[in-house]
């Protein structure tokens, strides 16, 4: 009986909640078509946290607002992709069809817990709101959940703030709301566009932790988007590393942080911001994000790579390695790529 | 909030009294009402009879405390040229021009608050450009202007409606097109920038995650929000339509207070204009001090503070 339903659960954690296949989404420019994101895989599993990690600018943000359909149709336009979730393509969804997965099946926060919520409605009035979109339920029994949800992203007298409106709460208390929001028709998905960015490095521990501890609680999948390692280091199992609209690395946590290949990642890595050490200047990867223009046949970020060679500029390397650890580098694509000497010292641990 | 609202209430009252006591004695130095109501040739005797009688004869200081008593215990005083109580002179005259107001009022809301969301929501597209471009010469162009306008028009060249007087549903077809054409316009205009503005905001990107359906985010929470700016525009329009209407009245010959004031300012009939101006004072100050209030409702950051 017990291992039978260990099976079980072990076969539906197998299967993916969400996968996204070749997804492009592009903007219109006046010089041209932009690729923010530009083929992008990606795959979720229930009850994971999977990181989305790379500077501002790199398309992580388009990525996940495509999903849900929340892009601009006059300024940008999808050019490819499917992804699947419950068995259905979100792409080919209709609006009102979106409408129902959107909070329900997949729930979003964003980055600014202060210009989340609405100025002018009660805390309660936008819990109980999600709750009236998707369910029908009186007055009464929405306030009761409200206030259960409160307690669940642990806001102390939940019942006093139902009344309250968000510019009576830090900051740090109006994305617990928010994720209480997210949560409230329970979906599958949670994904949070940088949710720590904006608050105080105290606070940001605390909602990240809250993160990890709904996870573990209500075994949901959450894509997790940072431009901070420190972040994925301190919360995701497998993560993403963007750049200029594609992943150009990809894998388990551990495995990464203990061999990065892609220089980008290395990058990235080095400039994690350590605590206990108080270094004077804080190391950053030279050069900034550039803007591309569709198509790209060359690496993205050979202008920026100490280790780029002709090779990069001529073609786009492709993701390659093994099934826990993919790369998108002519110069260290696999595991025999790892040993090669690089500039270790700049690589921070986590 | 209760201190300010009591501040607020005085200073209102303060505003109408000023007006009050600034129109009485401007009005006394426009001329002597004796001359108009008397024929040309009057005996000086009859004179003297009729300003005594109309009370002209007190100095001007115990003229005015005796009027301004009087609006508290119910005694507007008489109209010279009607004598009549002017009370009642307004009340016959007042429905007309509520009605007329109201109505303009209405349309404003039902047809400027929808344009401007509309042209908000398909911004820079051929409706958006165009109601745009209109609203811009409607709200440029003065209301007695847009009523002569339509006179010259539809009464004396098309013949299709009548130029002036009430009664009929014709009759009030140009009075409201002169006197909405504007206020729509303006609301129009402020509903579409404000309503952009708040369309950028994050907090209508989280509530089309929670799965709200367009048309709900814009009206719920974009609306709501863009209102605050928009209620300012309609009271001021308002106000301005209060006083507006006193021109477009006399245009169509509207028996509403407005022509009333107008004619009996040309007759020199000091009651009835002074307690026609305090009406009109009070009404706008009145509308002033609901946009005033009404912030700490629309926005709740206001009303704690
Ligand atoms: N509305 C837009 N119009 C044109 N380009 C845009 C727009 N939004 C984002 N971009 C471009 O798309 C790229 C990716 O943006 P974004 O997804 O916001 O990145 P991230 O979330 O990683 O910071 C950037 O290069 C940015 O310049
Ligand atoms: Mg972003």
């Amino acid at each position: 009986m017990n291992t039978e339903k260990e099976l079980e659960s072990r076969g539906a954690e197998r299967k993916p909640v969400l996968e996204v296949h070749n997804l492009k989404s592009y903007y219109e420019s006046r010089d041209g078509e932009v690729p923010a994101v530009d083929g992008v895989d990606l795959t979720l599993y229930p009850g994971e946290i999977v990181g989305i990690v790379g500077e501002s600018g790199c398309g992580k943000s388009t990525v996940v607002r495509s999903l849900l359909g929340l892009m601009d149709p006059v300024t940008s336009r999808r050019e490819a992709g499917t992804a699947l979730f419950e068995d259905r393509d979100l792409f080919r969804l209709s609006e009102k069809e979106l409408c129902k997965v959107r909070g329900k099946g997949i729930s979003m926060i964003f980055q600014n817990p202060l210009s989340a919520l609405d100025p002018v409605y009660t805390i309660g009035s936008q819990i109980m709101e999600i709750l009236k979109i998707h369910e029908s339920i009186t007055d009464k029994e929405a306030r009761e959940r409200a206030i259960e949800l409160l307690h669940q992203v642990n806001i102390p007298s939940p019942e006093l703030r139902l009344n309250q409106y968000p510019h009576e709460l830090s900051g740090g208390m109006q994305q617990r709301v928010v994720i209480a929001i997210a949560l409230a028709c329970n979906p599958k998905i949670l994904i949070a566009d940088e949710p720590t960015t904006a608050l105080d490095v105290t606070v940001q521990a605390q909602i990240l932790a809250l993160i990890r501890e709904l996870r573990d609680r209500l075994n949901i999948a959450v894509i997790l988007i940072t431009h901070n390692m420190g972040v994925v280091a301190a919360i995701c199992d497998r993560m993403c590393v963007m750049y200029g609209g594609v992943v150009v690395e990809e894998g388990r946590c551990e495995e990464i942080f203990a061999n990065p290949r892609h220089p980008y990642t290395r990058g990235l890595l080095a400039a994690i911001p350590s605590i206990d050490e108080d270094k004077e200047t804080l190391y950053t990867i030279p050069g900034q994000v550039d803007v591309l223009k569709a198509p790209v046949n060359f690496c993205r970020f050979e202008k920026r790579c100490s280790h780029a060679c002709s090779k990069c500029r001529e073609e786009e390397p492709q993701l390659r390695g093994e099934s826990d650890h993919l790369s998108r580098c002519w110069v260290f694509p696999d595991k025999s790529s790892e040993k090669t000497d690089f500039e270790q010292a700049k690589v921070v641990a986590p | 909030m209760k201190r300010y609202v009591l501040m607020r209430v005085l200073k209102a009252i303060f505003t109408i009294w000023a007006v009050y006591t600034l129109v009485f004695f401007l009005t006394r130095v426009t001329g002597d009402p004796v001359d108009w109501l008397t024929q040309a040739g009057a005996s000086d005797a009859a004179k003297e009879t009729l300003r005594r009688n109309l009370g002209l004869d007190l100095p001007l200081w115990d003229q005015y405390v005796k009027s301004f008593v009087g609006l508290f215990t119910g005694d507007t005083g008489t109209s010279y040229y009607y004598s009549r109580e002017v009370s009642a002179l307004f009340a016959e005259r007042i429905w007309p021009t509520v009605t007329l107001g109201s109505i303009v009022f209405v349309v404003t809301i039902a047809v400027g608050l929808p344009l401007g969301v509309l042209a908000a929501v398909k911004h820079n597209s051929l409706l958006d450009r165009l109601t745009m471009s209109l609203a811009v010469i409607g709200s440029t162009l003065p209301n007695f202007v847009l009523g002569i306008l339509l006179i010259f028009i539809f009464a004396l060249t098309l013949r299709m409606l009548p130029s002036g007087g009430t009664g009929t549903v014709k009759n009030y077809i140009m009075p409201i097109i002169a006197l909405s054409v504007g206020p729509v316009a303006s609301v129009a205009r402020l509903t579409r920038s404000s309503l952009l503005d708040v369309i950028g905001n994050d907090y209508l990107d989280f509530v089309r995650s929670k799965g709200m359906r367009e048309w709900k985010v814009v009206i719920k929470h974009g609306l709501r929000n863009a209102l605050i700016p928009v209620i300012t525009i309609l009271g001021s329009q308002l106000s301005a339509l209060i006083g507006g209407s006193v021109v477009v009245e006399t245009v169509f010959a509207w028996p509403g207070i407005g022509t009333l004031i107008v004619t009996s300012a040309q007759q020199r009939d000091f009651p009835v204009v002074v307690f026609g101006v305090l009406v009109i004072a009070a009404s706008v100050t009145f509308v002033n001090l609901l946009v005033d209030l009404s912030y700490g409702l629309l926005d709740p950051r206001i009303r704690k503070s």
